[in-house]
């Protein structure tokens, strides 16, 4: 029974995989959500590939404090490179292109990009997602949605007094960060992280 | 030997240029992330209001004290509370701590920030309050403002003004009515009955200051 299921589930994944690619001359933005699909993190429910409604969920990932707490506070020995950012932050979408770069070039290393988006919640659907499609954008995108920032901004770093954007690059098994309040260029952003992959 | 010395000194030399030229590069940086403390006394400022008068902090002399707040017109999180901006001068003006709006913001990196789209804003929204240029951004370095919005509550005792609250206007910039902690409103209550501010400073997203090229 059990080996029935898997093989279900094989075949069933296959055929999602082979319509998207289809799809995929088609229209290059089903492309880009097949793969923010693939970056769903482990243990969570994986949309179908089918259902768009799904999809467009998982392009833009709302979330609540807990879960980036977690991430800080992890054990995993993976270099985590958060960027702050908003849709209307001028500066902030100007560095975009480098996180993409960076996550392009740093595939083989241990080390995982994440979009934190300050929007509104309620901007989600008109304007966060739209936003990531139009940019293209391959790295998780997060939309913290916790408005009573007071609480949890010294969390990210004592340093930090709100302003966007930020960028904490940290390793937490190895208890070893660093935070930045401003914008970044690719080679900062290359050199930074290079005290954290090459030790 | 003399070229050992010469060498020793062109390195010296490298080196105090290069001390020089971080130092130099270190201050300005310092001068944005420092500014006013709690307590601190403020320096007079004079700026232009949008009605074209020149307003400082002195002309406040016969208040109680002053809700300076650092915005802008171009943020979002700066308009999500420019009501609330106008609802703390309603209240708290005619009880002596009227609001003074500053805007910090660079024209030339955001047009929507030019003194006259302020003036625009200013029209259309009704402000009841002073809407400041800080062209040269020297008010927002000195109060050690990082973004908008950023509230500065002060106290006038006999003509000086200390700092008393630093922060954010309260806890949801979302949506007013999710506000539970009204930070400017409970920190000018306690003020004006006398007691000390509890909550004293606060952090908050904003929209960064950009600073112009120094």
């Amino acid at each position: 029974m059990k080996k029935l299921l898997t093989v279900c589930l094989m075949l069933f994944t296959l055929a999602g995989y082979s319509q998207s690619t289809v799809s995929t001359s088609e229209d290059s933005l089903v492309a880009l959500e097949t793969d923010s699909l693939a970056k769903v993190p482990a243990g969570q429910p994986t949309p179908n590939g089918q259902d768009s409604a799904l999809v467009e969920k998982t392009l833009v990932k709302e979330v609540k404090w807990p879960t980036l707490d977690t991430l800080l506070h992890t054990e995993s020995d993976t270099t985590y490179i958060l960027n702050f950012w908003a849709t209307w932050c001028r500066p902030c979408v100007a560095e975009l292109p480098h996180f993409e770069e960076l996550n392009k070039n740093y595939a083989r290393h241990k080390v995982r990009i994440i979009l934190v988006s300050m929007d509104f919640v309620r901007d989600i659907e008109d304007r966060v997602i739209p936003f990531v499609k139009r940019m293209k954008l391959d790295n998780t995108v997060w939309l913290l949605n916790e408005p009573d920032a007071n609480s949890w901004i010294e969390k990210v770093d004592t340093s930090w007094s709100g302003a966007l954007p930020a960028t904490l690059i940290l390793n937490p098994s190895r208890t070893k960060r660093a935070f930045f309040e401003k914008a970044l260029d690719y080679d900062t952003l290359v050199r930074e992280l290079s005290y954290f992959t090459e030790y | 030997m003399k070229n050992g010395i010469k060498l020793m000194y062109r390195n010296v030399r490298v080196a105090l240029s290069l001390l020089v030229g971080l130092t130099s590069l270190v201050l300005p940086f310092q001068l944005s992330a420092q500014g006013y403390q709690l307590g601190d006394a403020v320096a007079n400022f004079r700026l232009k209001n949008v009605d074209g008068s020149m307003i400082s902090l002195s002309d406040y002399a016969s208040k109680k004290g002053v809700i300076v707040v650092f915005t802008c017109n171009h943020c979002p999180f700066a308009r999500a509370y420019e009501d609330r901006i106008g609802s703390l001068d309603g209240k708290f003006a005619p009880q002596g701590y009227p609001v003074v709006a500053i805007n910090p913001s660079d024209p030339v990196a955001y047009e929507d920030d030019t003194f006259e789209q302020m003036q625009e804003r200013a029209r259309a929204k009704n402000y009841t309050y002073p809407y400041l240029a800080d062209a040269t951004q020297a008010v927002a370095h000195d109060f050690g403002a990082t973004r908008t919005p950023h509230v500065f509550v002060l106290k006038n005792q006999g003509g000086k003004f200390s700092v008393q609250y630093i922060g954010t206007v309260d806890d949801n910039p979302q949506d007013p009515a999710g506000v539970t902690k009204r930070y400017v409103d409970d920190a000018v209550s306690n003020l004006l009955a006398g007691k000390p501010v509890v909550i004293t400073t606060t952090k908050a997203i904003g929209c960064a200051i950009k600073w112009k090229d120094i």
